[in-house]
């Protein structure tokens, strides 16, 4: 009996510190890298103006809910972002359209080497990062109101009586389900739409889709517009999830880029795959499994070190690892997608 | 008009620039601004010698510019001798076993077929070896760490002048190059520059968090000056007579009494502005070697080849010219110049501050001048980080001074005049980012684009 306390301890243990808040990363690192992948497999370029995508979109969601709160409306027990979230999208989705209109477009039509695209995608992430310092400022906001656990340690440990608590806070489980319900929303939309599936045709062969009829700019427009739906989503759920800072959504760039390439670049269900791949190896390398074995193992064996892989220092650094091992051994990925 | 007085025209700008502001703010700053400028200038030039000549992307130039940081810190400090004491037997023995278990993970991969069971080897070997490795260099970081950890807790260096370090760290940067390079250069276009950005991460990472080695992010301040300090200077006989001289018009008028208290006034500003000087004096020999050399090597077979390369790899390689080996060497080249300027910055800010290393200053900033000032062209690069760098520190009183003589008509303590002033100085990025879209869409070969001469 005391056998099976200890596992469930050490199974909770490792639920509350190590899947829980990778699942949730991952579902963020997923919506963010799905916005990646599309944006390569159609317009064939890597964005590294992704993650100020991100963070404008949850600007403007930030601004609305505090417009929001400002008029006294809440959501009840969710956060009042949620609320807000529409603006932030539509927001976005102008932005995005915007830029494609005045920078992209002209280098999509003379046909130029998607490293072109790639440069002036670096001009216009300079251009937002400034619009976003310059509007919120460089300094970290919070604005997750409304209740902020579903499940609290000291009240699982009481229900349960074990020696390990579990706490889920709203905005987890809130990522998991809204990155659910968006994900099978745009899979639905690529395989049963008519605009869905002119996209895969465009993703799959240029010149092939061009002669059945299928408009480029249509196609790019919407894919702009899924982009922009996803970033904003992604980024708002990850400052609901820690806290927004636009520094922050900077340097989620390359986790979401190595995720899309760690799933294979092109390829949606990659992207997905690989936002938890991502998510899940940097928090289990860097997590101490001490406890977890003092639970599992008899107390002679007991051990003395922390039984830490990498220091969590480290965190980041893990998915750049992931990334470039990948591209060095494996550049079509763990599904397989295009080759950049 | 030809490119050698278009050339000439805007460098003439730049001066004039810098001119302008030396009488608007002071001296000081101006020469401030234009160390930063031959050091960005250096930067640029690494970058243009990868992207300009080869059409290699590197986007980590943060990282090499970094190593070359570390390593003005590690030529220049005094070694701590009781942390080589306490940690140097466990610390080699970490090495012996990290270097063992590499070699055989090589050998593996080379000398058996791809197989599961060779995957699964290798994977084993390395985790045993890690777990080996950490054995003994967990007590051994955890030794040096504690040896005095306020001002140390680090091996220290070499306790060479400092400017050993310019060339050192191009060597640092260009070996780490050789290790990167022999790895990535395989890879397209996008890749590589997701794969440098990622490699660039990784570096400071590593800088940030192995304190034994780089103090991480307790910094390394106080690192010695390859020029004279300015108190020193205040007190020396031949300084004070130097400015008397150089003052002897402003000075002659006056009374005993307000002599002293001016030339005390003119001795302080004039050591500032001198140190400054023999920065500017060091920096501007570095960077009038490289540039004369990468324009030689640019003008030479080996430039006309390296262009071959880019503009047509298959043609190039067909033509017998081994493409992989070039590549490999003009980004060796270029991440050493990089490395180069990464231990002049060092020098010149005095500390070593891993933080302050940030993407958008240190790699995608300096891209920004390769590209607008000129890519392919080394008189273009090195005027795009002059006109950059002026209008990056510039941008900033610039902004706030355009907020406030736009919100003028606005209440002192109406809230949007303060957070425009407030937050002026972040419209800087919207200005590179702006600039660099215009160059790219109206002139894509820069201010001044390469120069193709025809024979």
């Amino acid at each position: 009996m005391d056998a099976l306390v200890d596992l469930t301890n050490a199974v909770i243990l490792l639920l509350n510190f190590v899947i829980v808040p990778s699942l949730a990363y991952g579902s963020q690192l997923a919506l963010g890298a799905l916005g990646i992948t599309l944006i390569y497999g159609i317009l064939r370029f890597a964005n590294f103006a992704h993650g100020d995508t991100m963070a404008f979109g949850t600007m403007i969601t930030i601004l609305m809910t505090w417009w929001l709160q400002s008029k006294g409306i809440s959501f009840g027990f969710l956060p009042t972002a949620l609320l807000a979230l529409p603006v932030g999208i539509f927001a976005t989705i102008i932005m995005l359209i915007f830029t494609d209109k005045v920078v992209y477009k002209h280098y999509r039509r003379r046909k130029d080497p998607s490293v072109t695209l790639m440069i002036a995608s670096i001009g216009v992430m300079f251009m937002m990062n400034g619009i976003i310092r310059f509007v919120i400022g460089p300094n970290e906001q919070r604005f997750a109101d409304g209740e902020r656990f579903i499940l609290k340690a000291r009240a699982f440990k009481e229900w349960s009586g074990l020696n390990e608590g579990l706490t889920i806070k709203t905005s987890q489980a809130l990522t998991v389900v809204i990155a659910i319900m968006f994900v099978v929303g745009v899979f639905w939309f690529l395989q049963k739409t008519r605009s869905g599936k002119a996209m895969r045709a465009y993703s799959d062969n240029e010149d092939l889709a061009l002669l059945s009829g299928v408009n480029p700019e249509k196609v790019v427009l919407i894919t702009w517009i899924i982009v922009a739906t996803l970033a904003t989503v992604a980024g708002t759920l990850y400052g609901l999830d820690k806290s927004f800072k636009p520094f922050t959504y900077l340097s989620m760039l390359l986790p979401m880029f190595a995720a899309a390439i760690v799933g294979g670049v092109g390829n949606p269900i990659g992207a997905i795959v690989g936002g938890y791949v991502i998510a899940f190896s940097e928090v289990t390398l860097t997590y101490a499994y001490k406890k977890v074995f003092v639970y599992l193992l008899p107390s002679s064996l007991e051990p003395d070190g922390l039984l830490q892989l990498l220091s969590t220092d480290y965190k980041h650094a893990v998915s750049f690892i992931i990334l470039v091992l990948v591209l060095l051994f494996k550049p079509t990925g763990i599904l397989k997608g295009k080759i950049l | 008009m030809s490119s050698n007085q278009k050339t000439t025209l805007w460098f003439l700008l730049v001066a004039l620039l810098l001119v302008t502001i030396g009488f608007a703010q002071s001296w000081s700053v101006s020469l401030g601004i234009m160390n930063l400028c031959l050091i960005s200038a250096i930067m640029a030039l690494g970058v243009n010698i990868q992207w300009g000549y080869a059409g290699l992307i590197n986007v980590g130039v943060m990282g090499f510019s970094a190593l070359g940081g570390i390593s003005a810190v590690l030529i220049s400090q005094k070694p701590v001798t009781a942390a080589w004491q306490a940690g140097w037997g466990n610390l080699l023995l970490a090495a012996v076993f990290s270097t063992i278990t590499i070699t055989i993970v090589v050998l593996c991969y080379r000398k058996l077929a791809a197989s599961r069971q060779r995957n699964i080897l290798m994977t084993v070997v390395t985790i045993a070896g890690l777990f080996l490795a950490r054995y003994f260099f967990d007590p051994a970081v955890v030794s040096i760490e504690s040896v005095d950890s306020a001002k140390t807790g680090y091996l220290g260096g070499a306790n060479l002048p400092i400017l050993v370090s310019w060339v050192i760290g191009g060597f640092v940067a260009g070996g780490i190059a050789w290790l990167v390079g022999k790895v990535a250069l395989g890879l397209r276009a996008d890749y590589l520059a997701i794969a440098t950005l990622g490699i660039s991460e990784i570096i400071l990472a590593v800088l940030k968090n192995e304190d034994w080695l780089t103090r991480g992010v307790k910094n390394v301040t106080g690192l010695p000056r390859p020029v004279p300090y300015e108190i020193n200077l205040q007190s020396s006989d031949w300084f004070i007579n130097l400015m008397q001289w150089w003052h002897s018009n402003n000075l002659i008028e006056l009374t005993v009494l307000e002599k002293q208290t001016a030339l005390k006034q003119f001795v302080i500003e004039g050591s500032s502005i001198f140190v400054k000087l023999c920065y500017t004096g060091l920096f501007a020999t570095v960077l009038i070697i490289i540039l004369f050399l990468s324009v030689k090597a640019l003008n030479s077979p080996w430039g006309r080849m390296m262009r071959a390369i880019r503009d047509n790899e298959v043609a190039a390689s067909a033509m017998g010219k081994d493409v992989t080996a070039r590549h490999l060497q003009v980004f060796i080249l270029g991440s050493a110049i990089i490395g180069v300027a990464g231990a002049m910055l060092i020098t010149l800010d005095g500390q070593f501050t891993p933080t302050s290393f940030r993407p958008i200053r240190y790699t995608f900033l300096i891209w920004v001048m390769v590209i607008v000032g000129g890519s392919g062209n080394n008189m273009g690069a090195v005027l795009g980080s002059f006109l950059i760098w002026i209008a990056w520190i510039e941008a900033e009183p610039l902004g706030v001074w355009l907020m406030e003589f736009g919100t003028s008509g606005m209440d002192q303590n109406n809230w949007l005049k303060l957070h425009l002033i407030e937050n002026a100085q972040h419209m800087r990025l919207f200005f590179m980012g702006f600039v660099l879209l215009l160059v790219m869409r109206f002139s894509p070969g820069g201010i001044l684009p390469e120069v193709i001469r025809k024979r």
